[in-house]
């Protein structure tokens, strides 16, 4: 697997989410999984089981930190406590990188705990790249943001959702976890091509992939994670792989959650993509200059 | 509007209490708007498209705010929902979460003012408050209990050379409470129930509902107790009052002295059993190793 600046050169392959109900079959099988995605918020506490479980996890397999409450377009300042149990976790974890949300989520101290969207502004992309930076810079490690699934689209919006991601990670100089289930997530909910979204994005910036499932209703999609991934998505994958060449993936299955051995054999759909390929000429040329 | 308004507004959107329905509210019940109808509002920052409004737009984002945190409060204090009944419970639930919406980056916190709340809102509890609030100090202390630090516990060795002068304290993650009513029994109850009921879950047609968990009936009797982990599972220990005054003058910091002084007050056991007491009390400690060192 071909490694980047923005996901420190490793060669991690396919991997799954690490959660709680796949513990016993990972601790007893020992499946030959290349690495586990851990949600960094479940192990930021000072003890016990949570802590005691992410340790014997990585006496046998790599793990590497995604959270979900670091709200990089936030407009007010991050939280301190939150940055410096963070940092701890990192230590502890070694994660080679690590990735958020191109979202917000707080605002005056309380916390939604979702994955709202940002308008695509100016001043959002100033505002969110900073945020990015001074993270990344605390945290001494390379950070990725990830594309959310959004439900709804603001009036005040200057740009593409794709613009938006490419103007905030060149400013920021982090990475980019594409999740390409969000792109089609929210390309049905916005009625735009996914295609064009992956053609857009900067390739040479992308540190890893999550694949996953969703959830369609009458009017909209949800994002889910409770099902396995449709094809549409395989493609966008796919095409993304095409331009990036072999990437870290991830699948994420978060609600009603199957056995260990489902999940796993979703997962590994992702490996007939996989075979190495060369990124095309043109974004082989940016790579290398941006390393 | 600037970057940090809108998401002042969009925030208050959608933390803005839903319909009895599960549905946004079709005016503003904050005051923020005036009252004014919630699809004007939602018009001035969302944008709708072909299927939906701006108003169903941001009703999305109103409900999975709520959906998410009545399902963490619920999964915390299942107990207390056996104990309030469904109904009264989903009421407390949406009071709480309106007065104290998380403040925390975790959702694990969500639950740490309910306690207070509760007794200042004793009308959500209903006729059995004081029990219902024993309930509330048992599930809390089961989350600190479960994931609080653990410090290096002194050995049985150390724990014999123990004098006046020793800075002691006590593990983070022992928990100390007083109650009025043994409720740790219908906690323990109530998991024997939810274990039966998803070994049995297998077994049973699907059409059959899982039966609702019937409270056990408690009379009021003063309880000490202690929840702690060990091996990384929690349990319940329970103390004597003596014991548990002891501990808590421990936690709060007090030297050994004035927290036997605060332990044994009133008390009239001859000083030979008070001292055979401490003796029994600090092995069982630095067994569970719940001693510690101050920092």
């Amino acid at each position: 697997m071909a490694g980047n600046r923005f996901n420190a050169f490793q060669d991690h392959g396919v991997g799954i989410g690490l959660r709680i109900p796949h513990y016993e079959h990972i601790f007893a099988h020992q499946p030959a999984v290349d690495w586990f995605e851990i949600i960094s918020e479940n192990y930021m506490v000072d003890g016990g089981r949570p802590l005691h479980m992410l340790d014997r996890i990585m006496e046998r397999y790599r793990v590497v930190q995604h959270g979900v409450s670091m709200y990089f377009g936030s407009a007010q300042a991050p939280d301190r406590e939150h940055m410096r149990r963070l940092k701890t976790l990192v230590q502890r974890t070694k994660t080679p990188w690590l990735s958020d949300h191109l979202c917000w989520g707080s605002i005056d101290g309380t916390y939604s705990h979702d994955l709202l969207p940002l308008p695509y502004t100016w001043e959002a992309v100033e505002k969110t790249a900073a945020r990015i930076r001074e993270v990344q810079d605390f945290l001494e490690i390379p950070v990725a943001v990830e594309n959310v699934s959004s439900y709804a689209e603001f009036v005040a919006s200057e740009m593409t959702e794709w613009e938006f991601l490419n103007e905030v990670v060149d400013r920021a100089d982090c990475g980019i976890l594409l999740d390409v289930n969000n792109i089609y997530v929210s390309s049905v909910n916005h009625d735009f091509a996914p295609m064009d979204y992956v053609n857009a994005i900067p390739a040479e910036r992308v540190a890893q992939i999550h694949v996953a499932g969703h959830t369609r209703y009458e009017k909209y999609i949800l994002d889910t994670h409770d099902h396995p991934v449709i094809d549409p998505v395989w493609q966008l994958y796919a095409r993304a792989i095409e331009r990036c060449g072999p990437t870290p993936t991830l699948l994420e299955w978060d609600d009603r959650i199957p056995s260990f051995e489902e999940v796993w054999a979703e997962a590994r759909k992702a490996e007939k993509y996989l075979a190495p390929v060369e990124p095309i000429a043109e974004e082989k040329q940016l790579a290398g200059a941006a390393r | 509007m600037n970057l940090e308004d809108l998401q002042r507004t969009m925030g208050a959107a959608v933390m803005q209490p839903l319909t009895v329905d599960e549905e946004m509210q079709p005016r503003d019940i904050t005051g923020r708007w005036n009252g004014r109808a919630m699809a004007e509002v939602a018009g001035e920052f969302i944008a709708p498209n072909s299927r939906l409004t701006s108003f169903e737009r941001l009703e999305i984002y109103n409900r999975q705010y709520w959906f998410r945190l009545q399902t963490a409060f619920s999964e915390d204090f299942p107990a207390l929902k056996a104990v309030v009944g469904a109904e009264r419970f989903e009421s407390l639930m949406n009071a709480y979460l309106a007065a104290h919406p998380s403040r925390s980056f975790t959702l694990r916190n969500l639950g740490s003012k309910l306690l207070v709340w509760l007794t200042q809102n004793s009308q959500y509890a209903g006729r059995r408050q004081a029990l219902a609030l024993d309930v509330v100090r048992v599930e809390w202390a089961c989350i600190e209990a479960f994931d609080n630090a653990e410090r290096a516990p002194l050995g049985a060795e150390e724990v014999a050379t123990v004098g006046a002068d020793s800075q002691l304290a006590l593990q983070p993650y022992v928990q100390l409470l007083a109650l009025q009513y043994p409720a740790d029994d219908l906690v323990l109850d109530m998991h024997q129930h939810q274990k039966r009921e998803s070994s049995e879950a297998g077994t049973r047609p699907e059409s059959m509902e899982e039966e609702p968990y019937q409270p056990l009936r408690l009379r009021k009797r003063a309880t000490w107790l202690a929840i702690h982990r060990s091996d990384l599972s929690l349990y319940y220990r329970r103390l004597s009052r003596s014991e548990y005054l002891t501990l808590c003058a421990l936690r709060d910091g007090q030297t050994l002295p004035v927290a036997l002084e605060a332990g044994f007050a009133g008390s009239r056991l001859a000083i030979g059993m008070k001292l055979n007491l401490v003796r029994q009390w600090f092995t069982n400690w630095a067994e569970l190793g719940w001693i510690c060192r101050q920092r």
